[in-house]
């Protein structure tokens, strides 16, 4: 079943046509790549998604409403959860309140003056914590987080209240190899209850993680397929060898 | 590097240490003291407000003054042609009409689509200070640049409460209550969604949080305990005038919270009373100079210390604070085997 579907999304700077009738659809529980040369609109087309951006045309249904104009709060109320590209969970607090601090996001506001939640939601925070392999570090400080372990942080702020769909911008920029297999672990069991929209430059980790892909170029969909479809993909194939 | 090497809670320390003298004072000093104190107590409450806004919910106010002197003025025009002086009427007045203007002042500036840039609000906010300074200089009914004289006194009942120990032990209790409902709201799951808006704000949208409601809300709530201190000013001092409400004081709101120790409410009350004490003993000593020994003192903590004078005795991490339980350590490993 379609959870999310962009119908002609058009987005432009000045002159700029960064997104140019873009069409795509991700299925429940689908691990969904974007992938495409630097300035092909995968981060613009996230941005549209998450609501840091509203289309300028074009429409985003998500689990059958029509988000294209929500704002972002109202939009991860919805079900959207996202990982910025680059890492901003908050470094003066714990790792522990961090989590905390996604997870209370639904809370009414007379519950978070009252700290009458913050009990409740110990188990939840220390098993997120141990899938994560964090829950060593909950006491310290974001800040003083490796560059690995600040991503898998923000991972698990955005997965911590189960979103129906995460947007993933980038989730191993910077990672080890070690880190990236890693992350690929971590992720793979969250499929039975979110689907993901990964922009990953790393195409061994897209191909390991990912159901379709979808490729972009110049702000257009250049093909759309399953791992394999997109790897044979001719349409692909001049794009990539077009630029070298 | 702090001056606290065995862990001390010191911020604790530092509160408990400020209330004890606070509490004795009235005892030792003259009467003069007993007044100067209450002052500095008065515009503690306007320091609390203005480190609420940019210590705790990252909005740089530059016009808290027009929420403090806007609710002074009220409550001296209401003594002076209604006879409200009563205590239990005119100070909730007070809070209210600092509530009102803020909540004004707030929703115009803060609840946008997209959070606004700082220098945005800065500049809106030191705009509504010096709309408010111009107006009470030019209409006559607020008196002009002489402002509104011989309030009279506040009373509860029959009986005046003049300045003196009534007063000190009266304004002490409000600014024990006030400290510790922001204290208690700080350090709440509430605070934890203000140090998460500090620290990054756009992030908190797309957590889910409607980060511009949380910032009017404290906008709103900084700007009543702004008011509460202008009406009490009012009826203290028995007179009330442009400079109260205009960017001069404004200003010095950020000056006392900058030098004492943003985001830790204790700073913002040592604050006031080490340049309020600190300026009257220069004034005494070099009457001609006194404000460019003050000033190049101010200019040497808050470049070499941004932290404050608080800065030197609680470490970084105390500052921050901590608002869950982690788990123990261990603990965690045989979860995830």
């Amino acid at each position: 079943m379609t959870l999310l579907e962009a119908k002609g999304v058009v987005q432009t700077y000045g002159t700029l046509r960064a997104l140019d009738g873009v069409a795509f659809s991700v299925a429940e529980g689908q691990f969904h790549g974007l992938v495409g040369p630097n300035g092909s609109g995968k981060s613009t087309l996230m941005k549209c998604i998450a609501g840091a951006e509203i289309a300028k045309e074009g429409a985003i249904r998500f689990s059958g409403t029509d988000i294209t104009t929500l704002p972002p709060e109202q939009r991860a109320k919805l079900g959207i959860s996202l990982k910025f590209q680059i890492t901003s969970v908050m470094p003066n607090l714990t790792v522990y309140d961090n989590v905390l601090l996604a997870l209370q996001a639904g809370d009414r506001l007379r519950d978070l003056v009252r700290s009458i939640t913050r009990g409740g939601y110990h188990a939840r925070i220390r098993e997120t914590l141990a899938r994560f392999r964090l829950v060593e570090r909950s006491d310290d400080l974001a800040g003083i987080l490796s560059h690995g372990q600040q991503q898998w942080l923000e991972i698990a702020m955005a997965l911590v209240r189960r979103p129906k769909l995460l947007l993933l911008d980038e989730p191993t920029a910077g990672m080890s190899p070690e880190e990236r297999w890693a992350t690929a672990e971590i992720l793979e069991p969250v499929r039975d209850h979110c689907a993901m929209v990964i922009v990953e430059h790393d195409l061994d980790f897209i191909r390991d993680i990912c159901d379709r892909l979808t490729v972009l170029n110049q702000g257009v969909v250049v093909d759309s397929g399953t791992v394999s479809e997109i790897q044979n993909s001719e349409k692909v194939r001049e794009v990539y060898l077009s630029r070298v | 590097m702090t001056l606290n090497p065995r862990g001390w809670p010191v911020i604790l320390v530092l509160e408990v240490a400020v209330l004890a003298a606070l509490l004795v004072m009235p005892a030792g000093l003259d009467h003069f003291w007993v007044i100067f104190v209450t002052r500095v107590m008065i515009l503690a409450l306007l320091a609390i407000s203005f480190d609420l806004c940019w210590g705790y919910a990252g909005i740089m106010s530059f016009g808290q003054a027009l929420f403090f002197g806007g609710a002074g003025y009220a409550v001296a025009v209401a003594a002076r042609d209604l006879e409200i002086t009563s205590v239990f009427v005119a100070l909730p007045m007070a809070v209210a009409v600092g509530f009102v203007l803020s909540l004004f002042v707030g929703w115009f500036l803060l609840m946008t689509r997209f959070p606004p840039p700082i220098i945005f609000v800065a500049l809106g906010t030191l705009t509504g200070s010096y709309i408010g300074q111009r107006l009470a200089l030019s209409w006559y009914y607020l008196g002009g640049q002489n402002g509104i004289p011989s309030i009279p006194s506040l009373t509860v009942g029959d009986y005046p409460l003049y300045e003196g120990p009534e007063f000190y032990y009266m304004v002490l209790g409000l600014l024990l209550g006030i400290y510790l409902l922001c204290r208690w709201l700080v350090r709440s799951q509430f605070g934890l969604v203000l140090a998460g808006i500090r620290q990054q704000e756009s992030r908190l949208t797309f957590l889910g949080y409607r980060v511009q409601a949380y910032k009017t809300i404290m906008f709103a709530l900084a700007g009543s305990i702004a008011g509460l201190g202008g009406g009490l000013l009012a009826f203290h001092d028995g007179f009330i005038w442009p400079n109260s409400i205009g960017i001069l004081l404004s200003t010095q709101a950020v000056i006392f919270v900058l030098f004492g120790g943003i985001g830790t409410l204790i700073g913002a009350v040592i604050g006031v009373g080490a340049i309020e004490y600190v300026g009257f003993e220069l004034a005494d000593r070099y009457p001609q100079i006194w404000p460019i020994i003050l000033g190049a003192l101010l200019l040497v903590v808050v470049m070499f210390r941004p932290t404050g004078l608080i800065g030197l005795l609680v470490p970084e991490r105390e500052r921050y604070g901590r608002f869950g339980k982690p788990p123990k350590n261990g603990e965690g490993d045989r979860d995830a085997a």
